[in-house]
């Protein structure tokens, strides 16, 4: 009964999949390829699958200029070390925490934070408590606390891996033994998370990687260009070109401003870079992420 | 205030080993809340912005109040209707748009028997969801710049086809953005579905089977009734979030293209531009206000109508 039915099944069921898959990767390929195009042939031709050109001078143009991308690929990788530990750390003491019920105070702090999910101040109110209050324009700290350092929705992750896996007893065993809080969540607690901790690691080291709208809310240009990651250099590359088109009678300034735009194939190789440590782990934390989407998907 | 009078007087040694338990939890939590505090529950009192006019230097407290003003000039604009148009309309088609791909695919991938060609699949379909908006708009412009296009040089041109001005022709970018969000999302919520499909008792399908249900009756009356739960739940967890877009998505994409705005432009959208372009505190605060406000409310209602008739797939 291995029917014609099963084997037609087969077939559908890999021709669709298989499309969905090419189209999902199809568009990067163009980008690839688009870096890797000469500049003039594309400039006449456009981006192509087939250029009849190809040419490294795109990341030729980048080794020149290693000092402004090198610096914001370091400033890049310093940001989402420091985050990554920073939010792991913020998130799993808050989680273990609230996990404490019978601890005073415990329900509210569990409130407080599922509340911000349904509620909150707006940008406008959280840009002007930053800028005006803590004073953090053009600072480290613009690109490391603003929204990214913990979300409701990681503590919950944890919070439920907590009361779900590690059984009470656990905790109570080693409390009988003497142990202290923090040596129970450091040397038990922390061990016994390490699969949620690395899907949490992970998420936040997408978001600070991937984030370029601190960037642009707290950096400006003048004083804030040493603290550039490689998304922020992508996102003014775009300011700077609309910024262009709309002051196009300004012909002069124009001239010298195109001068050093990065041309047609460089801005593709710039987002090349970016975005290869991200194509490069990818085989190695997929097993992560497809857990803490299917965990954070499914109600608790 | 932690504990009661009598039990300090009786209980000394209890207390003391209670205390040891407590502080360092509180410890632990302080850190948390602390953000908290700085990142939600202080910009909370900001939403005063919105019936104030402020004047920068002497602070949200001393800026003279405005009552409504922000709020007449914000609804008065026709950009009011626009921007909540298009942040709802968008929201409800990418809701019913990548659910269906997303199940079709769950459903179809979930036949494939090569593990090896599945994994490969579900690896394919995912990484978009792993890239920065900015660097999806990157490669949105390798496709469709008026210049250097490639839809524009590689297959347009070559048909004999005038070329199209993406970037300033309106009635195309409903279906781009629809597009793209789509294909961005669809590993991510296939995968959600993917996880509610192999949870199904398999059970089911022989019995299915042995009374001679062939492949798509098995679909019919037992995958796509199992999945309506888990799709339930991301409908209502959606539908709180109607008020609010991916801001990323909007603002990148269409590569701010002004002529665009009528069909791209949401409420994060106008709140950023009016907020760090026009530096218009009150403008942008009004539009914040009434989009926190009436999102609370959306989720809200949501909630207790699912309560009423689901009390299982509430969320609180």
């Amino acid at each position: 009964m291995k029917s014609r039915e099963s084997i037609m099944t087969q077939i559908i069921a890999h021709i669709f999949c298989g499309i969905a898959a090419f189209c999902a990767i199809m568009p990067f390929i163009l980008l690839v390829i688009a870096s890797f195009t000469d500049n003039k042939w594309a400039t006449e031709n456009g981006y192509s699958f087939f250029p009849q050109k190809l040419s490294l001078e795109a990341y030729n143009y980048i080794a020149v200029q290693w000092s402004l991308i090198g610096r914001a690929y370091l400033m890049t990788i310093l940001l989402t070390g420091v985050g990554v530990i920073a939010s792991v750390l913020i998130t799993t003491t808050y989680a273990y925490g609230i996990s404490q019920k019978n601890v005073p105070g415990m329900k509210v702090m569990s409130f407080l934070l599922v509340f911000t999910m349904l509620f909150n101040g707006g940008i406008v109110a959280t840009y002007y408590n930053y800028i005006k209050i803590f004073r953090i324009k053009n600072t480290f700290w613009a690109l490391l606390v603003p929204n990214l350092l913990m979300n409701a929705f990681n503590v919950i992750l944890v919070r439920n891996y907590i009361k779900n896996s590690i059984p009470e007893s656990f905790r109570e065993s080693a409390k009988i033994d003497g142990a202290s809080e923090f040596t129970i969540f450091a040397k038990i607690i922390m061990p016994l998370c390490v699969p949620i901790i690395a899907t949490i690691g992970l998420l936040s080291g997408l978001a600070y990687w991937n984030d370029w709208i601190n960037g642009m809310y707290f950096l400006t240009e003048r004083d804030g260009s040493h603290l550039y990651t490689i998304q922020i250099i992508l996102n003014n590359i775009n300011e700077n070109i609309e910024a262009l088109r709309q002051n196009a009678s300004k012909a002069a300034e124009i001239g010298a401003k195109i001068a050093d735009l990065p041309s047609t194939t460089i801005r593709m190789a710039i987002a090349v870079i970016g975005i290869l440590p991200i194509v490069v782990l990818y085989p190695f934390f997929q097993r992560y992420f497809v857990k803490g989407i299917t965990l954070g998907g499914l109600k608790e | 205030m932690i504990f009661s009078g009598e039990k300090q007087l009786t209980a000394t040694k209890r207390n003391k080993i209670r205390w040891k338990e407590i502080i360092p939890i509180y410890i632990m939590v302080l850190p948390g809340f602390i953000y908290l505090m700085i990142n939600n529950y202080m910009p909370m009192y900001g939403i005063l912005i919105a019936f104030k006019k402020l004047d920068y230097r002497k602070g949200i407290f001393k800026s003279p109040w405005c009552g409504l003003d922000n709020f007449r000039f914000l609804f008065l604009s026709k950009d009011a209707w626009i921007i909540t148009r298009n942040t709802i309309c968008y929201n409800v088609a990418f809701f019913i748009v990548g659910t269906i791909a997303a199940v079709t695919m769950a459903i179809l991938i979930n036949e494939i028997r090569s593990k090896f060609a599945s994994k490969l699949y579900q690896s394919a379909t995912l990484l978009p969801f792993l890239m920065s908006w900015v660097v999806i708009s990157y490669i949105g412009y390798a496709f469709l710049s008026p210049e250097t296009g490639m839809i524009n040089k590689s297959i347009l041109q070559p048909l004999g086809k005038e070329p199209i001005n993406w970037y300033m022709e309106r009635k195309y970018w409903p279906l781009i953005l629809i597009l793209v969000n789509t294909w961005k999302v669809l590993g991510y919520n296939m995968i959600i579905y993917l996880s509610s499909i192999v949870a199904i008792n398999p059970d089911l399908y022989e019995a299915a089977w042995l009374d001679g249900a062939n492949k798509w009756q098995q679909i019919k009356h037992i995958t796509l009734p199992l999945l309506k739960p888990t799709v339930i739940t991301l409908l209502i967890l959606s539908s709180g979030q109607i008020f609010r877009s991916d801001f990323g998505l909007f603002y990148q994409m269409p590569q701010r293209s002004g002529v665009l705005y009528p069909v791209t432009r949401t409420l994060d959208v106008y709140v950023y531009q009016a907020l760090m372009k026009n530096s218009d505190y009150g403008m942008s605060s009004a539009a914040a206000f009434y989009q926190s406000i009436v999102g609370f409310v959306l989720i809200m209602v949501v909630n207790q109508i699912v309560k009423k008739y689901n009390p299982d797939n509430a969320i609180f």
